[in-house]
């Protein structure tokens, strides 16, 4: 868009606005940055660069069957949220993008809902509403409490993905005697299959990095990694989690530059 | 002649009722392809914060009263909650607002190319753990941490100062976990800004910085407004990195409605609480939308 707003204002006059971005995109990222080696230190005391080398912070991390539990638990959990989130969302987002859906912007507003509603509030509720039907610590509660985490994400990629598509090629194959299912599934979802599966991938990384709700409604066989994380670190810094956090950035690296790559392709 | 017209007026008004009966049939069909969405967040969400906010109305013997909301303005404990937790959302709000701002302009002022990759560094941290990054700061600013191993090793400071688990450890922590969710929707406003308005503004002859104050300003404050209004709401809500930063001596809005139904299972307390939470999050959205407009609220979804 504006490749170069050809003004009259030199380089040179903006070092300091270049100098001071830099420092906050250094800030920003600086965390990770440090993380990462210093989960491969040798010794207890978590140093930036690590005196010696060692990757026995991983070998804790996948020997310990808690640990290997909690993460199984989190990546079941967020795969089985993604096989539900994202035809749900697609689904939602569908209906959304026509004009013929009454109370549209009703509809939207409630779908959005979890996005605006204090997380800390979604948590508690959650967990008031499970005790009662016991959901609480189990697998079937906590993959529906993260598929409302993340069924605005993927409706909200999925609609940004309609939105660069023209319907009526759809109603085109309807028109031809497609049914409604064969016409949407055959024509509308190859246009719009990089926007979907965006939208899935960040439902898949919405389960996996969720906490407060977790916080609330795992616990016992079903503990996640997170709710381990977070109460290991009330407790003291344990250097294992260095070596977790680094597979988890590890992970959100992976998974963002699939998104990217698939938003650039739609 | 008038026969046929009638049996024409007619015929359209079947036609229009059918078309309506479509229209009707149509809008069910779509309503219904909502409907698993709209049951989970109705059952997850709206039932439960429903269910909450009428316990929030009955005192501890099952009697309908305000001393759950009395509470908040007679014992000094839940005073000093908000205060803590408003001096916080304002200082990282504020704190974010000093980088964020510069940033976010610059990012708009680059070219595309080395923008984008200057965003990863933005979107990266945002699509990170917030316990990652929490468990970062906690290893970076405690009392051996990085900065005090290096800033003693420079011989700058003798004692370590004191980092992590206080005030100063939340609000560095905040401030790296809330800044993207102002760079990225006024990042956003600020692309979409015609340079077109500056280069007539410049050829009329204002200088840059009054190009700058009198018309980019200006223009990209509907942005700036919405950001604001996202990292302050967060703030006020926010529960991980204060309870882990905060060593146990800051107390917040989110952590206190954790203690008070988990803890003591006070759930008529903690359900006033978070129904005044929420009552503060829908109002500032709100005030968002009226003086800024729709557009601007709708850079939420920038997540």
């Amino acid at each position: 868009m504006n490749e170069d707003l050809g003004l009259p204002i030199s380089h040179w006059r903006r070092l300091w606005l270049y100098a001071f971005g830099g420092l906050v995109l250094l800030f920003l990222i600086a965390p990770s940055l440090i993380i990462v080696p210093m989960s491969f230190s040798g010794s207890t005391l978590l140093q930036f660069p690590p005196q010696e080398w060692s990757l026995r912070w991983y070998e804790a991390y996948f020997q310990s069957v808690e640990w290997r539990d909690a993460t199984i638990v989190s990546l079941k959990a967020a795969i089985l949220t993604t096989i539900v989130a994202t035809p749900i969302g697609v689904a939602a987002a569908y209906a959304l993008n026509s004009r013929m859906l009454r109370m549209s912007g009703f509809i939207n507003a409630l779908m959005t809902a979890s996005l605006i509603v204090p997380v800390i509030l979604v948590g508690i509720g959650t967990f008031f509403i499970y005790a009662r039907v016991g959901l609480n610590n189990t697998m079937t509660g906590l993959v529906l409490a993260h598929t409302v985490q993340a069924l605005p994400l993927v409706m909200l990629t999925v609609l940004s993905g309609f939105r660069s598509y023209d319907m009526n090629q759809e109603r085109v194959a309807r028109s031809l005697g497609a049914g409604r299912f064969a016409a949407f599934w055959q024509v509308t979802v190859p246009q719009i299959r990089f926007s979907i599966v965006s939208g899935a991938l960040f439902a898949f990384i919405t389960s996996f990095d969720e906490v407060v709700v977790s916080f609330f409604i795992s616990g016992g066989e079903v503990t996640t990694l997170t709710r381990r994380m977070f109460n290991a670190l009330r407790d003291q810094i344990d250097p294992t989690i260095a070596a977790i956090s680094t597979c988890l950035i590890v992970l959100s690296v992976v998974l963002l530059s699939m998104a990217q790559l698939f938003g650039r392709r739609r | 002649m008038t026969t046929l017209a009638d049996t024409e007026g007619h015929l359209r008004g079947a036609n229009a009722d059918v078309l309506k009966a479509d229209a009707r049939r149509e809008s069910l069909a779509l309503l219904a392809l909502c409907s698993p969405g709209l049951l989970l967040v109705g059952v997850i969400i709206v039932l439960p914060i429903g269910w909450l906010f009428w316990l929030s109305f009955f005192d501890e013997n099952g009697m309908l009263s305000g001393s759950n909301y009395a509470r908040f303005v007679e014992q000094s404990s839940y005073i000093r909650t908000f205060v803590t937790t408003f001096k916080v959302a304002f200082t990282v709000t504020g704190l974010c607002v000093l980088l964020g701002y510069p940033l976010a302009y610059m990012l708009s002022q680059l070219r595309q190319r080395i923008a984008s990759v200057c965003l990863i560094f933005v979107i990266l941290p945002f699509w990170t753990s917030v316990l990652v990054r929490t468990y970062a700061w906690l290893v970076i600013l405690q009392r051996k941490g990085l900065v005090n191993t290096w800033l003693m090793n420079l011989g700058v400071i003798d004692q370590p100062l004191s980092l992590a688990n206080n005030f100063t450890g939340v609000i560095i922590g905040m401030t790296h976990i809330m800044l993207p969710f102002l760079v990225l929707p006024l990042y956003a406003s600020m692309k979409a800004i015609d340079s077109d308005y500056l280069r007539a503004g410049m050829n009329l002859g204002a200088s840059p910085s009054a190009t700058f104050r009198q018309i980019f300003f200006p223009l990209s404050l509907p942005g700036l407004a919405s950001g604001v209004v996202i990292v302050f709401v967060l703030c006020l809500g926010f529960f991980v990195t204060p309870a882990l930063m905060g060593g146990g001596k800051v107390i917040m809005w989110a952590m206190r409605m954790e203690q008070t139904t988990s803890l003591y299972s006070n759930w008529g307390a903690g359900s006033a609480l978070g129904v005044i939470l929420l009552a503060v999050t829908l109002g500032l959205l709100a005030l968002l939308q009226r003086l800024f407009g729709a557009r601007a609220t709708g850079v939420w979804s920038a997540r």
